[in-house]
C-alpha cells in the first residue's frame, strides 16, 4: 500500500515541475490540472471520501477560470534575465528554508500512526465516540463542520463572500463615467 | 518520509512564486503550495488500516452504541473537516487574483512584473 | 462568447439536468453520505457553467441572469445566519445550537433516516445554495469582461 503512495506523490511531483519550468502558459495550466487530479485520487486513498469530491469538482472550475485569463493573451515567452544576483540569493533562501523543514519533520511521529492516537483526551476521540448520539449524524466529518465547530463555517463563508464581491468589483466597467459626468 | 516530499511539493511552489517574472506563473506557484498544504494535513490524520469516519448499519450495535471496530480503525476526521474549508477559499481567493491579473493586462498590455513597474501611466 | 456545434449543444441539454440532479442529491444527503453542502454547491454551478460554455454567454444569461444569481447568493448566506440565530431562543442559549436534534427528537433513535441530524440538512442547503450561486456569479463575470476588452482577439 505504501507503494502507491509513493507513485502517487512521484506522479503529482513530476506534474509540479513541469507546471513550473515551462515557458508555454497553457502547458502549465494543464499541469496544475493533473497536480489537483493526482491530488483527489491521493485523497481517496487517505480514505477521505468528502475531500476527494470536493477538490475534484474545485479543481474543474479552477481550470476554466484560469484558462479564461491565459488563452489569446501573450501566449510567448517572456525574453530577457532577471537580475542574476537577484535569482541567485532566492534560491539560496529557498533552499535553507528546505533544510530547516526538514530537520523539523523529524520530530513528527511516522506517517501512518495517527497522531491523535497518542495523546489522552484528543478533541477527536471525542468526536468519534460521541458524534452519532449527540447530533444524529452519520457523516462524522459533517457533524463536526456544522454542529462542533459551526463557527468556522460561518467564517469560510464570509471570507468566500467577500472574496467574489471583490472580484466582481475589480471587473465592473461602468460606474465609472457616471460619477465623472454628474460632477459636471 | 512522504511528509519530506509533501514538503519538497511546497518548496517547487514557493520558488516559482519568488522567482518568475510572468504574473499568472506568480499564481501557478501559490496555487501548488496551496495543494501541497493540504495534501499534508490529510496526511497528519491517517492510519495503517484505516476506515473512513462515516457510520455505516454494520457499526451501529444494538441499544444505539457504536461499535468497537470503528472507534479504533478510523482516521482522523478533524483535519478533514479543516481542508474541506480551505479547498472552497482556495477557488475564491484565484479568481480574486485572475481578476486582478485580467485588469492589469488590460492596462499595460504585458504580464511581465519588471516592466509594470518601470511604466508610470 | 459563442456556442459550440450542434452536437455539443444536444448532448449538453440532456446532461445538465442530470447534473444538477446530482448535485441536489449530495446536498441533501450530506448527513447520511460524503458531500455536504460545499461540493454539492459546486456541482450545482458547474451545471450553469456547462450551459453557458455549450450554449453562448447571451442565452446562459437570459437562463439565470446577474442580478437575480447575486439574490440566491445573498439569500442562501441569511438562510444560514437565520438557522443560526434561532438557536437563541431554546435550551442552552448559545449561538448555533442543534434545537432540533437535543430537545425536539432527544431519546428517539432516528440514526441513519433521511429526516434526522437535526438543523444540519438545513444549513447544507442554505450553504448549497450559497456556494452554487457565488461561483456562477464570478464565471460570468470574468466572461462578461473580455469581449469588449480592447485586447481580446478571437474568442
Amino acid at each position: 500500500m505504501s507503494l502507491l503512495f509513493y507513485l502517487m506523490l512521484l506522479f503529482i511531483l513530476i506534474a509540479a515541475l513541469v507546471a513550473v519550468e515551462t515557458k508555454n502558459l497553457l502547458s502549465s495550466v494543464i499541469c496544475i490540472g493533473a497536480i489537483g487530479f493526482g491530488a483527489s485520487l491521493m485523497f481517496l486513498f487517505l480514505r477521505a471520501p468528502d475531500i476527494a469530491i470536493t477538490q475534484i469538482v474545485v479543481e474543474v472550475l479552477g481550470l476554466i477560470i484560469l484558462i479564461r485569463a491565459t488563452i489569446a493573451r501573450d501566449l510567448t515567452f517572456i525574453a530577457g534575465d532577471r537580475e542574476f544576483f537577484g535569482t541567485v540569493v532566492s534560491v539560496v533562501i529557498v533552499f535553507v528554508i528546505f533544510l530547516a523543514g526538514i530537520e523539523v519533520l523529524k520530530t513528527l511521529p511516522e506517517f501512518g500512526v495517527a497522531v491523535f492516537a497518542q495523546t489522552t483526551d484528543a478533541a477527536s476521540q471525542t468526536y468519534l465516540e460521541e458524534g452519532l448520539a449527540k447530533t444524529g449524524a452519520a457523516n462524522i466529518v459533517s457533524s463536526v463542520i456544522l454542529d462542533f465547530r459551526a463557527y468556522d463555517t460561518l467564517g469560510e463563508a464570509t471570507v468566500l463572500f467577500t472574496s467574489i464581491i471583490g472580484a466582481t468589483v475589480i471587473l465592473r466597467k461602468k460606474a465609472r463615467k457616471k460619477v465623472e459626468e454628474a460632477d459636471i | 518520509m512522504p511528509y519530506a516530499l509533501c514538503f519538497l511539493l511546497f518548496v517547487i511552489g514557493l520558488y516559482c512564486a519568488v522567482v518568475k517574472k510572468n504574473m499568472v506563473k506568480i499564481v501557478v506557484g501559490i496555487l501548488v503550495m496551496e495543494y501541497a498544504v493540504n495534501l499534508f494535513l490529510i496526511m497528519l490524520g491517517y492510519r495503517w488500516d484505516g476506515i473512513a469516519p462515516i457510520i455505516d448499519k454494520s457499526y451501529l450495535t444494538k441499544g444505539g452504541g457504536i461499535a468497537e471496530a470503528f472507534v479504533s480503525h478510523a482516521v482522523d476526521p478533524l483535519p478533514q473537516a479543516l481542508v474541506l474549508t480551505a479547498i472552497v477559499i482556495s477557488l475564491g481567493s484565484l479568481a480574486l487574483m485572475i481578476s486582478i491579473c485580467i485588469r492589469t493586462y488590460e492596462k499595460y498590455g504585458t504580464f511581465d512584473i519588471t516592466e509594470i513597474r518601470r511604466l508610470k501611466g | 462568447m459563442n456556442g459550440m456545434t450542434i452536437i455539443v449543444k444536444t448532448i449538453s441539454s440532456w446532461v445538465k439536468v442530470l447534473i444538477f440532479l446530482f448535485g441536489i442529491y449530495i446536498v441533501l444527503f450530506g448527513h447520511l453520505t460524503p458531500g455536504g453542502g460545499f461540493a454539492g454547491g459546486v456541482i450545482l454551478a458547474s451545471s450553469y457553467v456547462l450551459l453557458m460554455l455549450a450554449f453562448g454567454r447571451k442565452f446562459a444569461e437570459k437562463n439565470l441572469s446577474l442580478g437575480i444569481a447575486s439574490k440566491f447568493d445573498c439569500a442562501g448566506a441569511l438562510l444560514f445566519i437565520a438557522v443560526a440565530l434561532i438557536g437563541l431562543f431554546f435550551g442552552a442559549a448559545s449561538f448555533f445550537y442543534n434545537y432540533l436534534q437535543q430537545q425536539v427528537e432527544a431519546g428517539h433513535e432516528t440514526a441513519l433516516r433521511l429526516v434526522s441530524a437535526g438543523t444540519i440538512p438545513l444549513s447544507n442547503i442554505a450553504i448549497g445554495i450559497k456556494v452554487g450561486a457565488s461561483l456562477f456569479l464570478v464565471i460570468l463575470t470574468l466572461s462578461i469582461f473580455r469581449p469588449e476588452s480592447s485586447a481580446g482577439k478571437k474568442e
